[in-house]
């Protein structure tokens, strides 16, 4: 496999950081390879047969057809972001295509980083035909001292084509001074199925993100999860929503949120559309020192036959727990980080061991801040 | 102090003086008296709410739990004051009656961070009380009584303590798995050994006596009203128990 090229720029400290979001410049457990440092696209490529990973400049110029997905499941007039976006001259972001019945085993990634003091805009299409699958890690990271001011605007269209797959792993490594502004969506054809992971355990200025999945095909399935860390100073404001549009269709959206300080608003939102559809949300939040969770699960149902339920819980450690484990001889700080990694253990449906692992990876790096 | 596995025999390994606990301002135990030597095992009675639980408890260091009065040793080192985790270091080691479920804490797990044993032989700790299907599931997620009181004693082996403190072992298991918990908590106790190799104590709340067809014990003491009223032979006691109730204990309090 080829290695990235890695522009000379790139310091020990920037790759320790791309490291920690997922991204192997060495290419070893990776097929495919997307790299922006700020607005310069360093590198797009894939092995995989049947997929195609390339910027979004050269595939709206190879592919005239694209148009049809570009700018769609989003809308330019959307919000300041998207107007931001879609008024570039010069597109930056990449375009990820499964054909059909195409399959990555080895996942793809997608490292977006913020070297400077400016506003990086990428807009993103990721597409699966009929049968594909696709796996993605996408890692976002800012280097350690970008200074005031730096954000990021991102734009991502994702279609899931008929009994395709799409798994996309957003891991996040951001500044204290970084605004994050995702603005995604999602669009299910018949037996489709779309897990969306998100993890953030490091401090960030400000995440405010809702991302979307219509699910118009019969049978289709939705996944969201997201786990985070919430520091002093930080803010996020994190929802998703499915939208049950056919019959069959089911959507599971599952927060875990831990404050050391910061704020995190957890919002969530399941509509009902027809018969026979589910749905179920949870968030699970942990206070370990003052800040706040508010969490705002709602679910909408429309006919008869859909079956929706949420639950949300905000609190801290049980002593009971603790002292569970201080009896077994785990000193009390031990107890304490062992019941997070616990609470923040989330095993997602459907998503392959590496993905598994790199998410498992995140949290265990952030487990001696506890 | 004696570290944990070394320690004189003919010795006393928990001695209590005159304590007095408080929970929530309100004084639960009195006056409270006990000695263990090394190698003993002693059983707690008494009805409902006389404190046995609380005695346990206390022993242990749980919060809420407010020593007013008297000591506690162990091992020859007064105990008053430190953490429950300094207390399992010592060699304590007790099985909850209620554990709390964790979520996302696998039972294999705990049992590393228990004991710093390899896999293979924390495998070899589950087999001997049928939960290796359990290693990887959350810890008393959905356990069934009996399968709580195997992953207690199956925690209590890889910790291997000195002094186990047992609280109603056989409340909630049927009638096969008692036998599997039973002989557990045996070797627990060094009860497969000669007597005078005996190093481990312990001591047992129990109501039905059952556990005592699979274990010796040594002493039995009856508790009502947070105070321990007598002393005897175990099986003795618990047979009056079961021709009379606690009646003649109640009785005691006059």
């Amino acid at each position: 496999m080829q290695k990235v090229d890695v522009p000379g720029s790139l310091t020990p400290d920037d790759r320790d950081r791309m490291a920690q979001v997922g991204i192997d410049l060495a290419m070893t457990t990776r097929c495919g390879s997307y790299l922006q440092l700020n607005q310069d696209v360093a590198h797009a490529t894939c092995s995989e047969t049947g997929i195609e990973v390339m910027s979004i400049a050269d595939a709206l110029e190879r592919y005239p057809e694209l148009e049809k997905n570009y700018w769609k499941v989003v809308q330019k007039d959307k919000d300041d972001v998207t107007k931001h976006v879609a008024a570039q001259k010069n597109p930056r972001g990449y375009v990820i295509i499964g054909r059909k019945g195409s399959k990555n085993i080895l996942p793809i990634q997608a490292c977006l980083y913020l070297g400077k003091e400016q506003i990086q805009h990428v807009h993103n299409i990721i597409i699966a035909e009929e049968d594909a699958e696709l796996h993605i890690v996408s890692g976002c990271a800012s280097a350690r001292h970008v200074g005031r001011g730096g954000a990021h605007y991102g734009i991502s269209e994702f279609y899931v084509g008929k009994n395709a797959k799409i798994s996309f792993t957003m891991i996040h490594t951001w500044g204290e001074e970084i605004e994050v502004y995702p603005r995604s969506a999602a669009l299910l054809s018949e037996g489709a199925t779309f897990l969306s992971n998100y993890v953030c355990m490091q401090p960030v200025k400000k995440v405010q993100m809702y991302p979307t999945a219509t699910l118009s095909g019969e049978r289709s399935v939705a996944r969201f999860s997201s786990i985070v860390i919430a520091s002093p100073g930080s803010s996020m404001d994190l929802g998703s929503r499915a939208i049950l549009a056919a019959k069959g269709a089911s959507a599971e959206l599952i927060t875990r949120a831990i404050t050391r300080g910061g704020t995190i608003i957890s919002r969530g939102e399941i509509q009902g559309k027809v018969d026979g559809t589910r749905g179920h949300l949870e968030c699970k939040g942990l206070i370990l020192k003052d800040g706040l969770i508010h969490a705002i699960p709602e679910i909408h149902g429309e006919v008869v036959g859909t079956e929706l339920s949420h639950e949300a819980a905000v609190g801290k450690i049980a002593q009971e727990e603790i002292e569970y484990l201080m009896a077994r001889g785990l000193s009390e700080e031990e107890a304490t980080a062992t019941i997070i990694r616990g609470f923040l253990d989330v095993k997602i449906q459907g998503l392959p061991d590496a993905l598994q692992k790199q998410i498992d990876a995140a949290i265990d790096a952030a487990e001696s801040g506890f | 102090m004696f570290p944990r596995g070394q320690y004189n025999p003919g010795t006393v390994m928990l001695d209590i003086k005159d304590l007095h606990v408080e929970i929530g301002g309100k004084e639960i135990l009195h006056d409270i008296n006990l000695q263990i030597g090394e190698g003993e095992t002693h059983v707690l009675m008494g009805p409902n709410g006389s404190g046995k639980s609380t005695l346990l408890m206390t022993i242990m260091g749980f919060s809420g739990y407010t020593v007013t009065q008297g000591s506690i040793r162990f091992k020859g080192k007064e105990i008053n004051g430190l953490p429950v985790n300094e207390r399992a270091k010592m060699g304590m080691g007790i099985m909850f009656q209620r554990p709390p479920t964790i979520s996302g804490l696998k039972l294999s797990k705990l049992l590393t961070a228990a004991s710093g044993e390899t896999k293979e032989e924390i495998e070899k700790y589950a087999k001997a009380v049928n939960m290796e299907r359990f290693l990887d599931r959350d810890i008393n997620k959905g356990f069934s009584g009996g399968e709580i009181k195997r992953s207690e004693v199956l925690q209590l082996s890889v910790q291997h303590p000195d002094f186990v403190m047992l609280d109603e072992p056989e409340s909630g298991v049927d009638l096969e798995n008692i036998s599997l918990i039973g002989a557990a908590i045996g070797r627990l106790l060094d009860k497969d050994k000669h007597i005078v190799h005996r190093k481990k104590s312990g001591l047992i709340i129990t109501h039905t006596g059952f556990i005592l067809d699979y274990i010796d014990t040594n002493q039995g003491h009856m508790m009502c009203d947070g105070m321990i009223k007598c002393h005897g032979a175990a099986r003795e006691m618990l047979k009056e128990i079961r021709e009379r109730g606690y009646k003649e204990c109640m009785e005691c309090r006059k």
